[in-house]
């Protein structure tokens, strides 16, 4: 088992930055690093955690592919994603 | 741009864009014969927001999320009710009281289902389109709409 971890498949991931989130963070993406396995709510985790991004909320909304994600989304290598603010279009 | 149309099908044609959609042009001669109705909703920046006198917005997309949303909406909006054309575009870039934001255009044979429609893809756009808007006020601050305390509070730091 210990053996297995050490090769196993890390996920990185680029999540793209906009609005108010895109300012406080003074860039326009963040790439994290995840288990195989990660899923969006870990996404989260790991980019809350990272240096200057602790103003994000618990449960931000997240489009994975350019949709609307739910937490327990797994994510894979390529995909899109991005940190949507709460929304003021129209 | 989105097009899409076919058969019995609404036409649904949807974009983003950073030119003015002040134009009437896109919007005219919408659907066919068989339509007897048609409604234009433009969504327009206005001079005062919550008693503050604006001095001009800032729309930002993720212009490509953005696009495929509005094309849903629209085509939820095709599937509930009986039209026969939708246009949606919205604007993104500096906009100035006055100006137009957001433009929808929608054609059906009855008037009732022209306005149910019209109605529910600018609800909807409001509540699910990835767009923001930040307003600058005569005074020079400047918010996040809809972000909060906070984001205005880090806004004005940043002036």
């Amino acid at each position: 088992m210990k053996g297995a971890a050490e090769t196993a498949v890390r996920l990185e991931i680029t999540a793209r930055l906009f609005g108010v989130y895109r300012e406080l963070a003074g860039a326009s993406e963040r790439s994290v690093t995840l288990p195989a396995d990660g899923t969006v709510s870990d996404l989260v985790a790991a980019l809350r955690g990272s240096e200057g991004l602790d103003f994000l909320p618990e449960r931000p909304l997240v489009a994975v592919n350019r949709a609307y994600a739910a937490p327990e989304l797994p994510l894979a290598a390529g995909d899109e994603v991005a940190l949507i603010p709460p929304v003021a279009g129209g | 741009m989105s097009e899409r149309g076919g058969g019995a099908d609404a036409t649904i044609r949807t974009w983003i864009t950073d030119g003015s959609l002040d134009g009437f042009e896109p919007f005219a001669r919408l659907g066919s014969a068989a339509d007897g109705a048609a409604v234009v909703f433009q969504g327009r920046v206005r001079e005062a927001s919550e008693g503050r006198e604006v001095t001009r917005l800032e729309y930002e997309a993720y212009a490509e999320m953005a696009e495929r949303e509005l094309e849903l909406i629209c085509r939820e909006a095709s599937e509930r009710w009986e039209v026969g054309a939708i246009v949606a575009a919205h604007r993104t870039g500096t906009l100035e009281p006055g100006e137009v934001s957001v433009s929808i255009g929608v054609a059906a044979p009855h008037r009732g289902q022209c306005y149910e429609a019209s109605r529910y893809v600018i609800e909807e756009i409001k509540r699910r389109l990835p767009i923001w808007k930040r307003e600058h006020y005569a005074d020079g601050s400047t918010t996040w709409v809809g972000a909060g305390v906070e984001a205005a509070a880090s806004a004005d730091v940043d002036q």
